[in-house]
């Protein structure tokens, strides 16, 4: 019952902070609620037995690419401007056809016949992908890493102020 | 603990919350949240998926490289960004146009 109520707490965190992100007018307002509905993503993987993603999830997006985000908004608009404020365009138009989407998804996933494995919950995914990683993925997990070093070049020079 | 219905809704939700920040924001870092949204909204699918579909970790490692391509991602647009703020000194995507000039 707790673990119930705990849930879907958690979804109403998500989903409430998520549409703050995309309604606020101001950038910085967004940038917070960002952060919420980041943890709250994490709390659904928790609920999902994925811890070893729930962690990455909370060191990856709130640690890492929520900082660069912020330092983006602090880096390109001027620090005097306390309320750093966004307008948004043709929101009629955008929330019409974001609701037409949003009915079509869901009557999919509704009326589709998914075959539900029911499994025990497992004591721990992070030896298993670590299994994955190092035998199936191998591949793909180094030419993440040869990505993540070309982004990091990339992006220095990019960002660099003249040629 | 729940069924599989209820977290592919709310992954719905939060790429259909994406997509409304991605094509009405005029801020260019704002459209960015709004493409971290969709693929958070992809990694609930495919984090439901792993668990409902009898605990299989294969959908763990793809909802991972999602995260490092949405840090990659980040990494490269802030970089666009910022150079676009300093060329035109703005970050709204409608008022970088000047090849339609």
């Amino acid at each position: 019952m707790a673990a119930t109520l705990i849930f879907w707490a958690i979804v109403l965190l998500t989903v409430v902070s998520a549409a703050w992100v995309v309604l606020s007018q101001n950038l910085i307002y967004s940038a917070v609620s960002l952060l919420f509905t980041f943890i709250g993503i994490a709390g659904l993987y928790v609920f999902m037995m994925a811890d070893f993603i729930a962690a990455t999830q909370v060191v990856i997006y709130v640690g890492g690419i929520l900082v660069l985000i912020i330092f983006g908004i602090m880096l390109t608009h001027r620090i005097t401007h306390v309320r750093i404020s966004h307008k948004s365009v043709q929101r009629g138009i955008g929330a019409l056809g974001a609701i037409l989407i949003l009915m079509g998804l869901v009557k999919m996933i509704i009326t589709s016949p998914w075959r539900v494995i029911h499994s025990p919950d497992p004591v721990g995914t992070t030896a298993g992908i670590g299994k994955l990683l190092m035998i199936d993925y191998l591949l793909p997990f180094e030419v993440a890493s040869v990505l993540l070093l070309a982004a990091l070049i990339g992006a220095a020079r990019l960002a660099r102020k003249g040629d | 603990m729940h069924d599989l219905n209820t977290y592919l809704i709310i992954g719905a939700v939060l790429f259909t919350l994406g997509l409304f920040g991605v094509i009405t924001r005029r801020n260019a870092i704002a459209v960015l949240m709004g493409v971290e949204l969709i693929l958070n909204a992809a990694n609930i699918n495919f984090i439901a998926f792993a668990r409902f579909g009898g605990m299989n970790l294969s959908g763990h490692i793809f909802a991972m490289f999602v995260i490092i391509m949405a840090a990659v991602e980040a990494a490269v647009a802030l970089a666009i960004i910022i150079n676009l703020y300093n060329n035109l000194g703005t970050v709204n995507i409608d008022e970088a146009d000047t090849l339609k000039k």
